[in-house]
């Protein structure tokens, strides 16, 4: 058997850590039209909760913001960002290392009844999108309208990106976050990096 | 080198000072930038392109556009391409194509090109940019509407550039300017909507560098799929001339009027010196005029309306045209270009000496995409044409494409067409708006002909097809009354041109051999693509490693640098087996059993589905889910489970872990994952909504890594120093929170291979640092990474099954020998009904069991089928159908038991342990003994260590 000893971490280590360098390349590679970069060990707890609930309105004071109730809206509270999922079901996402935390003040919070709080930071990894020709490079893979005019910032879906399940939400200064599944990031690092070629060259 | 001799002196849409090298056939010429293949060619005076499919008869350039029958090529460089028509082949430098006779030939070589996919919303799309088209698109996209504009030409202005309507092309280039510097309008040119589907969902594709030849860039997709989804459709697809039937109308040099009308003002090529016309309609004196002044010799028009044409007629001998009223072509005669033209008519018959003879026989509205939409055509007899008639979708239909022929009325019904688009979209069109002024010709009616008198046999209804008029009329003959039934007996209308000049021919044809009505009979069904698109664009970025997504562990590049070969389960790449040097699949895989039974092994089970479970009634929606009781499993244990369908059918299995009164996590097989969560939340949701429980998929939140065998303890012990790790204080299916190696790790203790074993849970982010950790603590111990292979053979040893191996959809919880997992006590779980059906209790229900083969070498084929002993008394198999017992499921050779073994579905299997089976394989018939499906350590003496 083969040494081991090119991969000998002691740390814990983001699903898309080896694909770093490669995906730094783009922004270069595509004269800034697109950047991506994995924004790794983000804080992610889903939350299934009755919206009517007296539990929707202690998770909102708790994250201090109320629970988007709206299809498709992704909520800010200051470092927090709350995805709605669906009529019953969001993501709160924040910043790495505060899932523990997070998840122990919601769980006091919420109280009895019987909302549910799951820890998912590693089911999912994060990558950022951004640049001019974003929104043309998700085109390549992502059948949802995401003209500014039908997705601009705080608009969040869960969709497919490629042959990927995602989350996709719009952040600010026309960037995307796509959230994917760990273990569907390499394939959906490689797709991203494969798409970007399109704006490598001289444009028509 | 030709010199082009039948190029004009001047004008057309080409660029003179661009000339262009290509070859043909393996003779050079020259063109121009801006010529088709098809324009070059005809410059060069090459009219023949190719041979029949059939009747091998010489054919020749007949069309200008997507719907040419004949003109297919086979382009050889820069990129080997098959059937492409050579009215559609923008000429670039470096071209080399020959002339195919129906068939082409695909390349060996792997297509170096890139193609892709884009998806696209708009307000408002119009498909086609001539007048009609350009009108509407003005309109719509002065609103602030995105618009999305496609054709397939290299350029817009549709029909206007095979005109001499240099006034209104000056306005539709100053439209085309105005939307392509609209940030919300596409103007797609060299793209062909080509489908048409519910919701207004249109699909195109864009042919982007196929015009550069080898100067295309390599960064940019050669096609592209454009997914476009649009509020509002409008269809400014054009019409498309038709021909007619006639004796010899297959011969090089017969062409559709129109088209050498295009050929002359577009391109700036003469297709013949001398022509004749044959027309049914006004539109052929237009093409006439142009052809005169381009300096054709137009030796006479044969009208086949007994009045002529009022209009055009007076015109006509003013220029010493002779026109015959009333007259038709008899005959054409040439071998491999028309030489003369047969006339017959009223006053007898005579022959003219010509090169070229023209056609029309009226114009069709294009109505595919139309008809892909939904939408109905119906005939409208004035114009002889079908025309559309409603449809369900959002869609309008304007100019030629709606039968509106004249150029006023097409820009009048253009932007008709985008004001109401747009305002039905929502957004608020202009108060006036400015057209170009267009002369407008009263245009008589047109004659409706089909067929002229002479022999059948030699009037061509389908070119590509070489169907004649004989043969619809065979077909006819044969009772056939549906034009859809004489197109599939016939093979009209299904070629690359899926009929396009040859379609309505075809219904008229019939209609005339039937003696019906031409509008009561329709057409034949119009169905995507309406033009050929490559597999390449469509298959576009999904091929080599894209095409299928390769899910991966957190360890996957640990198992790569470790020489690991892998295995597909479904999207997953798992370990196979480990090879050390030199080592073959057989001889590593032994190695990798012997150190799980005997010393220490680990392996990565992060596949593993994992789903937890929240909730008061967490337990009662496990307790009918699972065949067996959850709801007393103690925190801190775990429960193996089997979960079955309604039909009482194993559908998944795994362990159920209580992590609190109201919390568990559930594990599924690494395949059943999606399909098990979508189980549950298709219960609660439809079934039992009262169920306060809700479920989250946390299969990547989770990492595993099996750590398994005799000295799995020690191990352990040394990297989790505060766990009690004996058998007493960490019994078998339970599990305890603890530090594994400083990592936060869940470890179970569970075991899939009947030796002490542990999973260890953890992070995904912290899967590698623990991997890593267990391999350096292991290596005292000789510890040894072990795959998927290794797994099934431990496993099967134990007649542990793999649902979805040894199950296949037919099998109970009762046929594995597992009625020990089906509660006896639970009021209900989901497939207990089931178990009460009397096929479920007989005797002779396939059941699983061991087999081993006698000779203690033979490894079974999985797959294989069993026969009983009586069966084969005689020594070989009786003649079919040959009564069978069942089939192995998995066979393995076993380290354990130094011999291969299999299990299998044997009917009434367990009923026959002991008895002598035989397996066919190839000639011989191979003995083997029913066994316990348990062969390995039976009274479970290893699972403590």
């Amino acid at each position: 058997m083969a040494e081991q000893t090119t991969v000998r971490p002691t740390v814990r280590r983001s699903p898309l850590a080896l694909a770093a360098d490669r995906l730094a390349d783009v922004a270069a590679a595509t004269g800034g039209a697109v950047s991506i970069a994995e924004v790794p060990f983000l804080a992610q707890l889903n939350l299934r909760l009755d919206p009517k609930g007296p539990a929707a309105d202690a998770a909102g004071k708790e994250l201090g913001v109320a629970l988007p109730t709206a299809a498709g809206v992704a909520a800010r509270a200051g470092e927090l960002t709350i995805a709605w999922l669906g009529p019953d079901e969001w993501l709160v996402i924040g910043p790495a290392g505060g899932e523990g935390d997070l998840e122990a003040r919601l769980r006091s919070a919420l109280g009895t009844g019987h909302p549910a709080v799951v820890d998912v930071s590693a089911q999912r990894t994060v990558l950022e999108l951004s640049g001019p020709r974003v929104r043309d490079l998700l085109a390549f893979g992502c059948a949802l309208d995401l003209h500014p005019r039908s997705f601009s910032e705080g608009a969040c879906a869960q969709t497919r990106l490629a042959q990927a399940q995602v989350v996709l939400i719009a952040r600010e200064s026309g960037a995307f976050w796509v959230l994917v599944r760990s273990s569907f990031a390499s394939y959906l690092a490689d797709w991203l990096i494969d798409a970007s070629v399109e704006f490598t060259g001289p444009q028509a | 080198m030709s010199t082009q001799e039948f190029r004009t002196a001047q004008g057309g849409r080409i660029d003179r000072s661009r000339p262009i090298r290509f070859r043909f056939d393996g003779s050079d010429y020259t063109g121009y930038v801006g010529d088709t293949l098809a324009s070059a060619l005809l410059a060069n005076g090459v009219i023949q392109t190719s041979t029949s499919i059939k009747f091998d008869r010489p054919r020749g350039i007949f069309a200008a556009g997507a719907e040419e029958p004949n003109a297919l090529v086979q382009v050889e460089a820069p990129f080997p391409e098959p059937m492409l028509t050579a009215t559609t082949v923008e000429l670039y430098d470096g071209l080399v194509a020959c002339g195919l006779g129906g068939q082409g030939r695909l390349s060996p070589e792997p297509d170096p090109a890139r193609y892709d996919s884009v998806h696209v919303h708009c307000d408002v799309l119009v498909v086609g940019a001539g007048p009609a088209g350009l009108a509407a698109a003005a309109v719509a996209a002065e609103t602030g509407a995105r618009v999305i504009v496609v054709d397939e030409r290299p350029e817009p202005g549709g029909s206007l550039l095979g005109t001499r309507e240099t006034s209104v092309l000056e306005w539709a280039t100053s439209v085309a300017d105005r939307l392509r510097s609209n940030p919300e309008v596409k103007l797609l040119t060299r793209t062909t909507a080509f489908g048409y589907y519910d919701d207004n969902f249109v699909l195109a594709v864009e042919r982007r560098t196929n015009h550069l030849g080898a100067a295309a860039p390599a960064h940019r997709s050669r096609e592209r799929i454009w997914r476009i989804r649009a509020r509002r459709v409008i269809l400014a697809t054009g019409a498309h001339e038709r021909p007619l039937a006639f004796n010899g109308n297959d011969i090089p040099g017969v062409m559709l009027a129109g088209a050498a009308r295009t050929y002359v003002n577009r391109y700036g090529v003469l297709p013949g010196r001398r022509a004749v016309v044959l027309t049914t309609n006004d539109s052929a004196y237009e093409a006439v005029f142009d052809l005169l002044d381009a300096g054709v010799e137009i030796a006479a028009v044969a009208d086949l309306r007994t009045g002529g044409s009022p209009v055009w007629g007076p015109r006509c001998a003013e220029r010493g045209v002779e026109v015959l009223a009333g007259y038709g072509v008899a005959d054409v005669t040439g071998a491999d270009r028309v030489s003369a033209v047969t006339l017959a008519g009223p006053d007898g018959s005579r022959d003219v000496a010509a090169d070229l003879l023209l056609v029309s026989g009226g114009w069709n509205p294009v109505g595919a995409l139309y008809s892909h939409a939904g939408g109905r055509l119906r005939f409208d007899t004035d114009l002889g044409s079908f025309v559309p008639d409603g449809c369900r979708q959002a869609v309008a239909v304007a100019g030629a494409a709606k039968g509106t022929f004249g150029l006023a009325g097409c820009l009048a019904e253009g932007a008709a067409a985008g004001r109401e688009a747009v305002e039905a979209a929502g957004f608020t069109a202009p108060a006036d708006t400015r057209l170009p002024a267009a002369d407008e010709q009263p245009a008589s009616p047109t004659a409706q002909v089909w067929v002229l008198p002479g022999d059948e046999s030699r009037q061509y209804v389908d070119l590509q097809r070489d169907v004649t008029v004989a043969e619809i009329r065979r077909a006819t003959g044969a009772g056939m009354r549906s034009v859809e039934h004489v197109k599939r007996y016939t093979t009209a209308g299904t070629a690359h041109d899926q009929g396009k000049t040859s379609g309505v021919l075809t219904s008229g044809v019939v209609a005339h051999l039937l003696g019906v009505d031409v509008g009561e009979l329709g057409t034949t069904t119009f169905r995507p693509p309406y033009t050929p698109v490559s597999f390449a664009a469509l298959a576009g970025r999904d091929r080599g490693m894209l095409y299928d997504p390769v899910r991966v562990t957190a360890l996957h590049p640990w198992h790569e640098a470790a020489g690991a070969l892998f295995e597909n389960v479904g999207q997953w790449k798992r370990p196979w087996y480990y090879p050390r040097d030199g080592e073959d699949m057989h001889a590593a895989v032994l190695r990798e059993c012997r150190a799980a039974r005997e010393g220490v092994a680990m392996m990565d089970a992060s596949t593993l589905g994992k789903i937890d479970v929240q909730g008061p009634d967490a337990a009662v929606l496990l307790d009918r889910l699972y065949t067996n009781m959850m709801s007393t499993l103690k925190v801190g244990s775990i429960r193996y489970g089997v979960m079955c369908r309604a039909d009482g059918m194993v559908f998944d299995d795994g362990t159920v872990i209580r992590l609190a009164e109201d919390r568990f996590l559930v594990t599924t097989t690494t395949g059943g994952a999606a399909a098990v969560l979508e189980w549950m939340e298709d219960f609660l949701q439809t079934e039992w909504p009262d169920l306060r429980v809700h479920c989250t998929s946390v299969t990547e939140q989770w990492a595993t890594v099996a750590l398994v065998g005799p000295r799995s303890r020690e191990v352990l012990a040394t990297l989790a120093p505060t766990l009690a790790v004996d058998n007493a204080s960490f019994p078998f299916m339970t599990w305890r929170d603890t530090e594994v190696a400083g990592i936060p790790t869940r470890v179970c203790r569970i075991s899939f291979s009947g030796e002490l074993a542990y999973e260890l849970n953890v992070s995904w982010w912290d899967a590698l640092a623990l991997w890593q950790a267990v391999y350096d603590a292991g290596q005292p111990f000789g510890i040894t990474t072990y795959g998927t292979e290794t797994m099934h053979v431990l496993r099967a040893e134990k007649g542990f099954p793999i649902i979805g191996q040894d199950t296949d959809g037919t099998v109970t919880p009762q046929d594995l020998g597992m009625d020990w997992i089906v509660s006896k006590k639970k009021a209900d779980f989901v497939g207990k009904r089931s178990f009460a059906r009397a096929d479920n209790h007989r005797p002779d229900r396939k059941q699983l069991v061991g087999l081993l083969p006698d000779d203690g070498t033979t490894l079974l084929p999985e797959g294989v089928h069993l026969v009983a002993a009586e069966t084969v008394a005689t020594g070989a198999l009786p003649e079919p159908p040959v009564p069978m017992l069942g089939h192995v499921t998995s066979s393995y050779h076993s380290a354990a038991l130094g011999r291969p073994f299999a299990l299998a579905l044997i009917r009434g299997g367990r009923g026959r342990i002991g008895e002598r089976v035989y397996a066919p394989l190839g000639d011989a018939l191979v003995p083997v003994t029913i066994t316990s499906s348990v062969l390995y350590d039976p009274e479970g003496a290893r699972r403590d260590g």
